[in-house]
């Protein structure tokens, strides 16, 4: 599974970066939720994958069973992704507030050429 | 103590404007208390430090990278901070007479004690660390003292080249103290010192001595670096009697005597000190001759000074590092007190150009005798000390055991040259007929300005008259500093009939000579003036104007106000750097394993896959928040079936907000079109496909190293029985990481109020 | 947006989703859930009302402007902390009691806990603060 998940963090990643390219503003943004989405999968698939073990220690147990997943890019992402929505507001209306109706991210005066 | 008597010096420059308030015109005399208790304090130490004790004394600081607070008072930095807060009493004095009326004279006193106390904490330092950091002080401050007169733009410009250029020398500085201190294994000098062996075998060798002569050379104006000390005579008077008689310039010159027991010795050593040096005092008094301005006469000589004492440093005698102690003392003593006279002849005059001044004796008696020993003593003629100097200098390249003659010629021509600027300086100027030269009013000196260039004046005599009150109390002590033995000098004004007589002699006839020739050779150089163009000062206004277009260009292209090119740089240098680490550390190995998959999860991964691509393809803004929301549940699927139940919940619930989010703002943002160019949209598909392969390479060559770690068995071990939780995500995030969590909740927070602001700010700045 | 529908399963919904916020709080160190889980659940509790009655509605009910739980929910977070330098351990340790709730019931509370309910607050108040000034922006 691990090969598949890769193959999806790159597609994400491949997406997220077409997207932040474009000049469009929206598509900048969706290009950000990707991007945060994709490096959450990257920490979450590159610590192992391991199927239906929650570290969770059983009641009456010292330590957890062997083989559950690892805790520590679980408490990292999970922190992460409720940051990246606060973030992701702020862009929103921070780039709601410079460029209005703007189609471009391009500073006004050089507007029209494509570089 | 030590520490004290540095750190004092700044103390007192933060109430220098206050105490102006309080004082006024008598504030130089208050604010001198500090150096004089300063001398009073060291010269207290001459006796026991003749005796052959050194003083040692440090104060934790980064204890963990053997960086400390401390301090080394031995012979050496004896002779320097007698010398420093000595004359630097007599400067304090005299800027009150000096700028009287000046408005912002608080921040002169202000930048002027804290020069002083910076090269006090320079010479003192026994750190590498510290000594780099009052190092770089000294730079700051006397940049601040040189561009005193701010309003002028060549002030600022003269003050700017001291700055890059002591400064960046003292970069370079400071890489040569870390390679010493990896080498060495210390950064304490009065613990290397102590070490019977120098760095002279080592294998980094080379690179740590040139590093380390480039930040002496810098800071002590050795050509090819030595304009910036002419230049800096735009600062006012005072600022050039201190910075280039006694401190700032000396500063390189003492980390080369005191860096002698560590670096010096060999050959290279020898070969560098005595080019550089034998070159620069040439140079110098050569360019001195044909100065107009009596400032720039003087910075001339200046530089000749510090090269002589770069050359005398490099000799391979106890005779060299004698005459350079010796005549460093001297050197401090007559240019400081010509550099004061000179700015008494301003200050009373107006004016300091050479051909104008005409028979200033009669105006100034007092100012004209210290004017008069002090050229005596810079031209070497007994009974002054300057004589004791040259003759010292004389011995030492007499004596050498090769290149006898290359050097003692060096040596006369320099001193030469050195006599007929003295008679330059001296002779017309004061004692020419007294013609056109208008002298408009006759008021009478103030004695805070004639006071600090008689006593230096007067002092170089007395030391000439009886030199024993110098060579036991700070020149032996000096030398045996500087050589790690025990050294006893005894100097005299006349050794009987001596090769060094015959040397004087010659050196005197041939400086009068060329004193009568002056007009003349003047008259030819003046033509070829077009000269200065190749000069150093020229590349280094070469290499500031290529500075600039680089920074120019680099804005231009980098800083080009798209934020899609800047993404792309910034996507371009991570995909490089990532890149090339993968290929050149790991190589493209990867370890295809047997891999499980399900059905369900083929599935997942499908959805995702093609969500991802509709945001990409679709022109419609609601399809692609769709298309995210897909992508964010498919994660949080992936989060269920792989053993992270919060994080699945948590996905599920900002998914879903994301979608809110988006939906109320959306209708207030541009349409989802594109506006790129066909070329544009193929090279942006190139970086992706490019940045999502570097990705999934990463991950899967990350996925063949070991897995698991120490940290992870840490938690699991502790999480109930250290942490009381069962739920070991949870314990991480608020115990075991709970200061990360702290922060993260803060950065939330802080979105939320920016949210806020911006929409609120806005709608009132409409309402209004 | 004022669907009767909407109303009406706000009203029953609101309640329990509440109430299942601070179960997940609550349990959150010994089963899935927290702090943060919790609040995003609160806060979408109110986000609910919000859209069944309108940010101004939903401000009333709260009573309390959202950047002042964001405030409290910090000075929380940090004060939990600051418990530990009291007793002169490092900043953040954690510090366990038992609650004895009698017939041999104990209930483990200790600064961890304290800390997860400043997360709990800082969550549902910046959620609350970002799409209620949002929404009357419409």
């Amino acid at each position: 599974m691990e090969i598949l998940t890769s193959i999806v963090v790159g597609g994400l990643f491949g997406s997220a970066i077409y997207l932040l390219l474009s000049r469009t503003p929206v598509k900048l943004i969706i290009g950000l939720v990707l991007l945060s989405n994709a490096i959450n999968l990257l920490i979450f698939v590159a610590a192992g994958l391991t199927r239906g073990k929650p570290p969770l220690i059983p009641a009456g147990a010292l330590r957890p069973v062997a083989g559950v997943s690892d805790p520590l890019p679980q408490a990292l992402i999970l922190t992460a992704i409720v940051i990246s929505f606060g973030v992701l507001a702020f862009a929103l209306v921070l780039f709601r507030q410079a460029f209005g109706q703007e189609p471009s991210t391009s500073k006004p005066d050089t507007e029209s050429t494509c570089t | 103590m030590i520490a004290l008597s540095v750190v004092s010096g700044f103390v007192l420059a933060l109430t220098a404007p206050l105490l102006l308030r309080l004082f006024h015109h008598r504030t130089g005399w208050i604010l001198a208390l500090l150096p004089i208790a300063l001398t009073v304090f060291y010269a207290g130490h001459v006796g026991p430090v003749s005796s052959g004790l050194t003083f040692y004394e440090s104060h934790v600081w980064v204890a963990a990278l053997g960086i400390h607070f401390s301090f080394l008072l031995d012979g050496l930095s004896l002779v320097f901070s007698l010398l420093i807060a000595g004359i630097g009493t007599l400067i304090v004095i005299y800027s009150g007479g000096y700028l009287h009326g000046t408005t912002e004279l608080g921040r002169f006193y202000m930048y002027i004690l804290a020069f002083m106390a910076s090269m006090l904490g320079l010479v003192l330092a026994s750190n590498f660390i510290t000594l780099f950091i009052f190092w770089e002080l000294t730079s700051l401050t006397s940049y601040l003292l040189i561009g005193f007169e701010h309003r002028r733009a060549s002030a600022r410009e003269a003050a700017l080249q001291a700055l890059l250029v002591t400064g960046i020398g003292g970069l370079v500085l400071l890489a040569g103290f870390l390679l010493i201190g990896q080498v060495a294994g210390t950064l304490e000098m009065a613990e290397l010192l102590t070490r019977p062996q120098g760095l002279g075998g080592n294998s980094l060798y080379v690179p740590i001595l040139i590093l380390v002569l480039v930040g002496a050379f810098t800071k002590s104006a050795q050509t090819p670096f030595h304009f910036w000390l002419p230049s800096a005579m735009e600062g006012p008077t005072p600022v050039s009697a201190f910075l280039h008689s006694a401190t700032m310039v000396k500063a390189g010159v003492y980390l080369l005597l005191r860096m002698t027991p560590v670096l010096g010795g060999t050959e290279l050593w020898q070969i560098l000190l005595t080019t550089f040096g034998g070159v620069t005092m040439v140079l110098g008094a050569a360019m001195a001759l044909f100065q107009t301005d009596l400032k720039r006469l003087l910075a001339y000589t200046t530089v000749n000074g510090l090269g002589m004492l770069v050359f005398l440093t490099g000799l391979p005698s106890r005779a060299g590092i004698t005459a350079a102690l010796v005549f460093l003392v001297t050197h401090a003593l007559y240019k400081g007190s010509l550099f004061l006279t000179a700015g008494v002849v301003d200050h009373e005059t107006g004016t300091r150009d050479i051909r104008q001044l005409r028979g200033l004796y009669t105006q100034m008696p007092l100012v004209t005798v210290a004017a008069l020993l002090a050229a005596l003593s810079m031209a070497g003629l007994p009974p002054l000390l300057g004589f004791i100097a040259k003759e010292s200098i004389y011995e030492a390249t007499w004596h050498l055991s090769r290149w006898t003659l290359a050097g003692t010629a060096a040596a006369v021509t320099a001193n030469m040259m050195l006599f007929a600027a003295a008679g330059l300086f001296v002779l017309r100027p004061f004692f020419g007929r007294s013609g056109t030269a208008d002298h408009h009013d006759h008021h009478p000196i103030p004695i805070s300005l004639w006071l600090g260039p008689l006593v230096l004046a007067v002092m170089g005599l007395l030391g000439g008259l009886l030199p024993g009150l110098v060579d036991g109390s700070v020149i032996s002590p000096g030398v045996s500093a500087v050589l790690q033995t025990t050294a006893d000098i005894h100097l005299s004004l006349f050794h009987g009939i001596t090769p060094m007589l015959g040397l004087s002699a010659l050196t005197v006839i041939l400086g009068a000579a060329l004193y009568g020739l002056h007009p003349k050779l003047s008259r030819w150089v003046a033509r070829r003036s077009g000269w200065a163009r190749f000069g150093p000062a020229a590349w280094y206004e070469h290499g500031l104007g290529a500075v600039k277009h680089l920074a120019e260009w680099q804005t231009l292209v980098l800083q080009s106000g798209h934020l899609h090119i800047y993404i792309l740089i910034i996507l371009l240098a991570t995909m490089g750097g990532v890149g090339a680490t993968l290929i050149l550390r790991e190589g493209l190995v990867v370890d295809w394993q047997p891999d499980s998959v399900r059905v369900y999860e083929i599935i997942v991964v499908i959805l995702m896959l093609v969500a991802a691509l509709v945001t990409i393809r679709s022109d419609s803004r609601l399809s692609a928040i769709v298309a995210v929301g897909v992508v964010g549940y498919g994660m949080a699927l992936l989060f269920i079936d792989f053993g992270a139940p919060d994080l699945a919940m948590t996905q599920f619930i900002i998914e879903t907000m994301t979608v809110i989010l988006f939906a109320l703002i959306i209708y207030h943002l541009p349409k989802y079109r594109s506006i790129c160019s066909r070329a544009q949209r193929v090279r942006n598909a190139l970086v992706a496909v490019a940045g999502g392969g570097l990705m999934t390479l990463l991950l899967l060559i990350a996925l063949t190293v070991q897995r698991g770690s120490r940290l992870a068995d840490f938690f699991k071990e502790n999480s109930l029985i250290s942490a009381h939780g069962r739920n070991i995500v949870n314990v991480i995030i608020v115990d075991f990481r709970g200061m990360d969590t702290l922060g993260e909740i803060t950065v939330l927070a802080i979105a939320g109020a920016g949210v806020y602001t911006l929409l609120k700010l806005r709608l009132e700045g409409r309402n209004r | 947006m004022n669907s009767l529908i909407l109303v009406t399963a706000t009203r029953i919904l609101m309640p329990m989703l509440l109430l299942l916020s601070a179960f997940l709080l609550l349990r959150g160190h010994n089963e899935p859930g927290g702090g943060f889980i919790g609040g995003l659940v609160a806060a979408s509790t109110f986000i609910l009302h919000c859209f069944a009655h309108g940010p101004e509605e939903t401000r009333k009910l709260l009573r309390i402007q959202p950047g002042y739980v964001v405030a409290i929910g910090l000075l929380l977070a940090m004060a939990s902390g600051c418990l530990s330098l009291m007793s002169g351990m490092p900043f953040m340790t954690g510090l366990w009691g038992d609650l004895n709730l009698g017939g041999g019931q104990h209930l483990p509370v200790g600064t961890p806990v304290i800390f997860d309910i400043g997360v709990y607050l800082v969550v549902i108040g910046a959620m609350l603060e970002i799409v209620l000034t949002l929404a009357e922006e419409e």
